[in-house]
């Protein structure tokens, strides 16, 4: 601590240090600033480190068990399965708990933001609001996609040279590297899409209830539904129709495409992001 | 420059400030004073657009907030002392307010030596002290070297080393010719800190004034006479051309030990318009018994708390509507009856008249 002579010094040296002012702050230096928050804060680097760990692990786990009971009592049901699809397997095992990392990740982005009134100092700096959260959103998107994509690949390439003595899977087989690629999309939108609900309910432990409902416990309850009914509307519902993308195996019953699936995702998280945006230029913080 | 003009904001069907216009002139410390609850935090969140108004406008340089380009280079705002993440170092969070302005690295560096942190400002806010923490606020207002500066009661929570150093901050500041608007509920902080001073209640403006002016209407001197024969002398001293009243029970704390003797307490006159020794020499003349004769000052936080009895929010009083009649104290105009822009009535008659600034005055 300084002793109370520090104010004099303070104000005299400091236009010097000051450059001059742009006409307004431009969106890089926004996205800059979010970036800083973001890698600034250990949550959010351990949450996404447990990302890496649970999904990649999971992954390695779920296939090295398969292949170790294959010959096992009741596998020839469960290895028809594997072998029709061994993408959406080896994809489906580690994403499917991998996953709500990102739901988590997503929602304190923002929720963590209202919760220690750093939204004030944000918007403060950011009075219109908008670049805030178009650029909270840019600057995540970006940090996901990359660290997806690799988390993606590491437990195709992994899970793939487990199950190769039984099924074996190359890149350049049918769909398969779509669904490699659109697992690390699907995460990424994934992320956004927590993001919008975190920016809707403002509060930690309901964005990640929200979110996590939507994703896990809706697909139940549509799927409760009598008839065509449910059907249309599980295929129809966020996660379920965005989950597509990283399973190459195309069934019958199938209402949507693997990118349809993922344009209805992508949609929905347009949404409830736009819903965000328009309730933060508009609510006091 | 800060310029309020018939501001209101209303939480559900509270009017939290209500028409309230006003402005703060640069070069020199603009206490802004009103009890808890009065609306002093909503109205500065009105002025840097965290909050919409419901009507009326706030500008900054004559602009709003929002239309400010680069905002923290023209507005340093101290709010709550914790709008910060815990898990985030000070210079982090210094640092990402820098980027968003546009603002060299340097200029982190340089604030943290301002409010005197630079060795600890790698480590989380989490484990500063609440003094640290505020010195943290208070390089956030410094960070773009703004002409306005905000500051929602920095004190708050300092020892007295800390508030020594942020009253010189705000004067240093004010010398500087910046605008500096200051908040806090505590009249006598603001006393020795402001040049200027806005006082409301309730939302609505019950001054506008010098400090100095402030002070003086509001510290009503007066003579306090205890005697057995207080009626007869209270006669006496109106014939002199005196003003006697009969003093409160609980108007001065100072009077409990004389109150605990054996005789018990002969009754008191608080007197206005004599000095002692004229009154002393009015007892002798008619051969009445004083035992006690003391020249008072009313307390500057006294007639603050008079001043602002009718507006407390979270006073004693029972809500408007809701008071059976006969119940409001003393004094006590029920919230709502008094004119708009001047809430200063009470029931002692030290008014505050020549301090008030409606806020018609202001609109114009």
């Amino acid at each position: 601590m300084t002793s109370a002579s520090t104010p004099v010094q303070a104000t005299r040296a400091d236009r010097a240090t000051v450059p001059p002012a742009a006409h307004h702050a431009g969106f890089a230096h926004v996205m800059l600033a979010e970036w800083t928050k973001i890698r600034s804060v250990r949550s959010t680097m351990w949450t996404l480190l447990l990302f890496i760990v649970l999904t990649v692990g999971f992954t390695t786990l779920f296939t090295a068990l398969t292949v170790s009971n294959w010959t096992g009592p009741r596998a020839a049901e469960r290895n028809a399965t594997v072998t029709a699809n061994p993408i959406g397997f080896i994809l489906g095992a580690g994403i499917g708990l991998g996953q709500l990392t990102i739901c988590v990740l997503g929602a304190l982005l923002i929720t963590t933001e209202y919760s220690t009134g750093v939204i004030r100092a944000s918007l403060l700096a950011v009075p219109r609001r908008l670049p805030m959260l178009a650029a909270k959103a840019v600057v995540f998107a970006a940090l996901l996609l990359v660290i997806a994509e690799i988390v993606s690949f590491s437990c195709f390439f992994i899970g793939s040279a487990i199950l190769h003595s039984r099924v074996p899977v190359s890149l350049s087989d049918n769909d398969v590297l779509r669904a490699v690629v659109g697992a690390g999309l699907y995460l990424t939108v994934l992320g956004l899409f927590a993001l919008g609900v975190g920016s809707l309910v403002r509060h930690t432990a309901g964005a990640i209830t929200t979110v996590i409902g939507i994703a896990l416990v809706l697909p139940i309850l549509s799927g409760l539904l009598p008839g065509s009914w449910g059907e249309h509307i599980n295929a129809y519902l966020p996660e379920q129709a965005g989950a597509l993308i990283f399973s190459a195996h195309r069934t019958s019953s199938q209402l949507l495409s693997a990118w349809q699936g993922f344009g209805v995702f992508c949609l929905w998280t347009a949404v409830l992001l736009a819903a965000g945006a328009y309730l933060l230029s508009r609510r006091d913080a | 420059m800060i310029e309020a003009r018939d501001l209101t904001k209303r939480y559900g069907d509270k009017l939290a400030v209500d028409h309230l216009s006003f402005a703060v002139e640069p070069g020199r410390v603009t206490g802004f004073l009103g009890p808890n609850g009065a609306g002093k935090s909503t109205t500065m969140r009105l002025i840097l657009g965290l909050d919409h108004p419901h009507a009326g406008t706030a500008t900054i340089n004559g602009k709003r907030y929002a239309d400010l380009g680069q905002p923290l280079r023209t507005v340093g705002a101290l709010l709550e002392v914790k709008a910060m993440h815990s898990g985030r170092s000070a210079y982090n969070h210094l640092l990402f307010l820098a980027q968003t302005q546009g603002l060299p690295r340097s200029r982190v560096d340089h604030v943290l030596d301002l409010v005197g942190l630079r060795e600890v400002a790698r480590k989380r806010i989490g484990g500063y002290s609440l003094g640290m923490g505020q010195r943290v606020g208070i390089a956030v207002a410094m960070l773009g070297d703004p002409q306005v500066l905000l500051l929602d009661e920095p004190v708050n929570g300092l020892d007295p080393e800390g508030i020594l150093w942020i009253r010189n901050l705000m004067k240093q500041l004010a010398t500087d010719g910046r605008t500096v608007f200051v908040s806090s509920h505590l009249m006598n902080e603001m006393a020795v800190t402001a040049d200027h001073l806005i006082v409301i209640g309730r939302g609505k403006l019950i001054a506008d004034c010098s400090t100095q002016e402030f002070i003086e209407r509001s510290s009503e001197k007066y003579v306090l006479v205890r005697s057995p024969d207080a009626a007869r002398l209270a006669d006496l001293v109106a014939a002199e051309g005196g003003k006697a009243t009969e003093q409160q029970p609980d108007d001065d704390n100072n009077n409990r030990q004389a109150a605990d003797g054996d005789a018990g307490p002969a009754a008191g006159l608080r007197v206005t318009g004599l000095q002692a020794p004229r009154i002393g020499e009015i007892a002798a003349a008619n051969r009445i018994v004083l035992h006690e004769l003391t020249p008072r000052l009313a307390s500057l936080e006294a007639a603050y708390m008079e001043l602002t009895a009718d507006s407390s929010e979270y006073g004693v009083h029972v809500a408007p509507g809701t008071a059976p009649p006969g119940t409001a104290p003393p004094g006590t105009a029920p919230p709502g009856t008094a004119p708009p822009g001047l809430t200063g009535q009470d029931g002692t008659g030290h008014g505050a008249e020549p301090t008030v600034t409606t806020a018609q005055e202001h609109a114009k």
